[in-house]
């Protein structure tokens, strides 16, 4: 197994000099290759019309709910709803103990506290964002209270934003030492950096804050917050497919993905699968590597499984609600 | 990775192959009839990729051409006198049953060519109805077309298309031409006759009067015997460069109009400030696409010296995802060579590349027991003396060369006798039409390839050919 | 007879005209060239397949320039040449008299009626691109256009009756849209092409873009026919017999041929026919898309 990212871990010796100032990491980045969107819509969209049938679609429906992370984060989350969610998690479909559990539950860092109980001596983990989610927009001191609270909490897991008004002001030093100093708070826990890719807008954009994340030290690189208008696209999770592809084959270091907000079906969640299969390839298909921040698409999953399970479609009072 | 080991193997997904009845026999279609040809004579169309034989069909001769050109010259008549808008919904009623029937169409022209059913699904139908669509607009605004302000028929149309794209290219050839007001005789390839039958009773259906459109399944000869024939008064031919001349030839001093779309050697060429993952994309599409069956394809990668192991190792990667096998299975990006003589072509072709000594790298992927098939391959260290470099294999293997400056890579692209097609990739949009502008070739796909639209004209430069086939250019070759 | 009568008039040498020079014959050959009433007028070099051969490679030479030149100033430079054709009108109308037999009146209509199709064919070479090309509404996200371009080196058979008006009506329109020119003249009334080749060289014209071969049609032109570095060839000036074989050497590359249609009325509109025979249409195709990161899932 490629060696994790620790928090120690900076740019691989090879990259060291392109964060050596602000002129050299812009350079870097923008002397990545440029995305081509019509061609990269295509090929996400070609990807999207394999054919997944019978066992390969019964393995891929596992796999997809082993990657949830069953996300909450909302102003009305509340204990209960956060308990509900982590006893869903844990045993997605009480029908049938074959199902795997998910991943992670995804919360608000003052919940993180229930999630880590009602979490304990499972193997879901407790994820919490931070950094003053879902916009960022607080000072670095705020963020880094924020991370350090959630993992005081209990999270396994910290899914940071990035400054996206210090991106687009081209201040990519500036946003690289913010992801350096969460990933020196949060030591010791699995960090996912989110890039929010509908406002960074051009894929060109979030290939170069996907190696930006990468270089900080980030584990996951994840597509968005869920909370604007374009979040997790066969496309832009395309572009960090190859990113995180392109970064082991530079550095050999291994970096996960999240795709966030707006995939629902199990029969989006298996395209995007087919995504990681065909373009980063069999070492992601591990929910180390690979992640579904959603929540609706659970029970979607579990009523496909039930449907190859007996032959018959199953409906929304066989699966539960939480 | 062999498939046992793969993770997340695709179960197979096969279309299902009891959406066409194919008959036993077909005759040929001849003044809206079916009929056995005139000697008797009968030929087997074999599906490629299994070596079954589909069906029986009539084989045309010289007899059967002398009364498909009668019929289709009693036709011409009534049919150039029709009002361009009754000719138009013709083709529209064309275009609608064949959008109905596309699945049906699509399983059909997989099993006669051996093309993914995942291209006649996505590419090779969706092109047919557009094509129809596009043309029948046309019929009832001939004098808008900018060829004068009553622009008329030519009369009967000689139509010889080849194997590679057997329903599209029939599409290309009889919707113009009827739009115009023409009738034609069309003979398809002998590997792959049936998508033309079937078309005959699409015809039939659509209500066409009998003689406007004439089916001759046969070999060369019944070709041979069209093209010669004093009563056709236009021509078109798709295929090889070497019957190309010949045609041209055989109609030298007539009064024969002539288009010929022909072959092709069309350099991708792929500049160091190129979308490496979409050029990497359309490097695969543009000779993979149809098992490099085309005459546009990309066949010569041209990529700059300072970016090409970067390329290579990309474009390899890839290679390694292409499946290949069962062309009827939804998820099979590699299908069928469509004949044992192509085969035979391609591996005499890849053979001269080992013996000059090119570098060659097949991709890892087993090919099936039976059927034709041939590996994607790919052929480095090759110069422009290489016979893999120059002629057309007409299959899936790239011969890929460097080069250090765009003035080179013009050079190397045009260094060629051919001129149907040319890619560019590049980041940067003056070079893309500095070098749009120096190519010399029909069509430029500049950070894309292989892209296809009944409005866009199509055809080649130099030995490639003559005439455009697409657009208002298309219209051009069937009126005077 | 007069003082002034006996002054020996001094003969004009007709020369080739290859690669913007006047060469004579690399063969050393002339032939005689008489009246309409078989009266000699001249002799004219008989080029050789060897000068055909030079002509192709001055052509071939020239395309780059002139091709690249931009639709303006081929257009500039064509009209220069009805300037100076307009200027020493009164050669061309004696030289057409002589060659086709025709009044004094008669050949003036014939040498204004060139002097107008050079006008003609000047204005169409920043036009022709927008008629014969332009924008096609594929149905993706593509830019798309397909325009016209030269084909490249055109061989042009003279008519064989219509000297200078004829031999405007073919030349003119084949260099109008960049391509370069080799002209075999009418083979019995080469005179005029042989002194059009005059006025070119000081038009502004490049040399090479437009080579002016007199001699045996039916020697010279099966040579351009058969070259592998002809693009076209325009079969106007050959017999029914000779153009079919032309064709048919033709096709060992492809060229491109336009057919003979007799009878030709040289005075009718010209039509776009003679530009749009020389021109190839190219398309091209590149990605449009979207400005940022589209909605689209699956």
């Amino acid at each position: 197994m490629p060696r994790i990212p620790t928090a120690a871990a900076g740019p691989p010796a090879s990259l060291a000099d392109v964060t050596a100032s602000d002129g050299a990491l812009r350079r870097f980045l923008h002397g990545l290759p440029g995305v081509d969107p019509v061609g990269l819509e295509a090929r996400a969209a070609a990807l999207g019309t394999r054919s997944i049938k019978t066992t390969a679609k019964a393995y891929a429906l596992d796999l997809a709910v082993s990657m949830i992370d069953l996300t909450t984060l909302e102003g009305s989350d509340t204990p209960g709803k956060v308990r509900s969610l982590c006893a869903k998690a844990r045993t997605p479909d009480p029908t049938d103990r074959t199902t795997p559990e998910v991943a992670a539950v995804c919360v608000y860092p003052d919940l993180a506290a229930v999630a880590a109980e009602a979490l304990a001596g499972s193997g879901v983990k407790v994820a919490s964002v931070a950094t003053a989610f879902p916009s960022g927009r607080a000072a670095l001191e705020v963020k880094l209270a924020d991370t350090r609270a959630a993992l005081a909490a209990g999270a396994d897991e910290i899914d940071m934003v990035i400054d996206r008004g210090a991106f687009l002001a081209g201040r990519y030093l500036e946003v690289y030492e913010q992801i350096r100093a969460v990933r020196q708070a949060a030591a010791g826990a699995r960090l996912k950096v989110i890039f929010e890719t509908g406002e960074l807008s051009t894929y060109d954009n979030i290939r170069r804050a996907s190696w930006l994340g990468m270089l900080a030290g980030a584990d996951f690189i994840k597509t968005s917050t869920g909370k604007v208008g374009v979040n997790a696209t066969p496309a832009n999770t395309l572009v960090l497919l190859e990113a995180v592809r392109d970064y082991r084959a530079a550095t050999g270091v291994q970096v996960g993905v999240k795709p966030a907000g707006g995939i629902r079906t199990a029969k989006d969640a298996v395209k995007f699968l087919v995504l990681v299969n065909e373009t980063a390839g069999d070492d992601w298909l591990d929910n180390r590597w690979f992640r579904f921040g959603a929540s609706s698409l659970l029970n979607d999953l579990l009523m496909q499984r039930q449907k190859l399970r007996t032959g018959r479609y199953s409906g929304p009072d066989y699966v539960t609600v939480d | 990775m062999t498939a046992e080991h793969k993770l997340f193997a695709y179960a197979p997904a096969p279309e299902s192959r009891s959406v066409v009845d194919i008959a036993p026999s077909y005759g040929l279609f001849v003044d809206g009839e079916f009929t056995e040809a005139a000697d008797g004579k009968v030929f087997k169309s074999v599906a490629p990729a299994t070596e079954e034989v589909l069906s029986e069909v009539a084989r045309a001769g010289e007899a059967d051409v002398e009364r498909a050109v009668a019929a289709a010259r009693r036709a011409f008549t009534s049919w150039s006198a029709l009002p361009g808008a009754e000719r138009g919904k013709y083709l529209f009623r064309i275009a609608r049953i064949i959008q109905e029937r596309s699945r049906e169409l699509a399983v059909l022209e997989t099993l006669d060519n051996g093309k993914p059913i995942r291209e006649t699904r996505d590419a090779d139908l969706p092109l047919v109805a557009a094509h129809f669509f596009y043309y029948a607009g046309w019929a009832d605004k001939l004098g808008y077309a900018g060829f004068g302000p009553d622009p008329k028929p030519l009369g009967v149309a000689g139509q010889v298309i080849p194997w590679n794209f057997p329903l599209l290219m029939l599409a290309w050839k009889i919707a113009p031409a009827l739009a115009c007001g023409n009738t034609v005789v069309l003979k398809p390839a002998e590997t792959t006759p049936l998508s033309a039958l079937f078309f005959a009773d699409i015809c039939r259906q659509a209500g066409l009067p009998r003689g406007v459109v004439n089916i001759l399944p046969g070999y060369g000869d019944a070709g041979a015997a069209l093209v010669a024939h004093p009563d056709v008064d236009k021509v078109a031919f798709t295929g090889s460069t070497a019957v190309g001349k010949e045609i041209a030839r055989s109609v030298a001093g007539t009064d024969k109009r002539l288009t010929l779309e022909l072959g092709g050697k069309g350099a991708n060429i792929v500049f160091d400030d190129a979308p490496v993952d979409q050029a990497v994309e359309g490097i695969v599409g543009g000779i993979f696409f149809n098992q490099g069956q085309v005459c546009c394809a990309g066949s010569r990668l041209l990529v700059q010296e300072s970016v090409a192991d970067e390329v290579l190792d990309a474009l390899k990667r890839r290679l390694a995802t292409l499946r290949l096998g069962d062309p009827l299975d939804k998820n099979t990006d590699i299908g069928a060579i469509n004949s044992a003589e192509q085969l035979a072509r391609i591996t005499e072709l890849a053979d001269a590349g080992d013996a000059e000594g090119a570098q060659r790298w097949t991709a890892p992927c087993e090919l099936p027991d039976s059927g034709y098939w041939f590996a994607p391959t790919l052929f480095t260290g090759v110069t422009q003396a290489h016979r893999v470099a120059r002629e057309e294999i007409f299959g899936p293997v790239l011969s890929v060369l460097t080069f250090r400056t765009p003035a080179e890579a013009v050079a190397k692209a045009n260094n060629t006798p051919y001129g149907l097609s040319a890619g560019v990739w590049t980041e940067k949009g003056s070079r893309i039409l500095a070098m749009a502008d120096r190519l010399r070739a029909g069509v430029v796909w500049a950070n894309t390839f292989n892209k296809f639209d009944p409005t866009s004209p199509f055809g080649g430069y130099k030995e490639s050919g003559f005439g455009r086939e697409g657009g208002r250019h298309g219209l051009e070759a069937y009126l005077r | 007879m007069t003082q002034a009568d006996a002054r020996l008039s001094v003969l004009k040498t007709y020369k080739l005209y290859v690669g913007g020079k006047f060469p004579r014959s690399e063969s050393g050959r002339v032939y005689e060239v008489t009246d309409a009433k078989g009266r000699w007028l001249a002799n004219a070099p008989r080029a050789s397949r060897k000068d055909a051969r030079d002509a192709v490679v001055a052509a071939r030479k020239a395309v780059a320039g002139w091709s690249g030149a931009t639709a303006y100033n081929r257009g500039q430079v064509l009209y220069r040449v009805a300037e100076m054709l307009q200027g020493r009108r009164e050669q061309y109308v004696a030289e057409v008299a002589d060659a086709e037999g025709l009044s004094k009146a008669k050949s003036a209509a014939q040498v204004d009626a060139a002097i107008d199709r050079w006008v003609w064919y000047a204005g169409w070479t920043d036009k022709v691109a927008q008629v014969a090309g332009g924008g096609n509404p594929v149905a993706g996200p593509y830019f798309n256009i397909s325009a016209p371009e030269p084909t490249g080196v055109v061989a042009v058979v003279a008519p064989q009756e219509s000297a200078l008006l004829g031999l405007v009506s073919v030349l003119a329109p084949v260099i109008a849209t960049g391509n370069a020119a080799v002209v075999v003249a009418a083979e019995e009334r080469p005179l005029p092409a042989l002194s059009l080749a005059e006025v070119l060289a000081t038009s502004d014209v490049p040399g090479g873009v437009v080579n002016v071969l007199s001699g045996r049609t039916a020697e010279i032109a099966p040579t351009l026919a058969a070259h592998q570095d002809v693009n076209a060839i325009d079969l106007t000036g050959a017999d029914a017999e000779l153009a079919r074989e032309l064709e048919v050497a033709a096709a060992d590359n492809l060229k491109r041929v336009l057919r003979p249609r007799q009878p030709y009325d040289w005075t009718a509109d010209p039509g776009t026919g003679r530009l749009t025979a020389f021109l190839e249409t190219k398309t091209v195709w590149h990605p449009t898309g979207s400005l940022g990161v589209s909605g689209s899932a699956y």
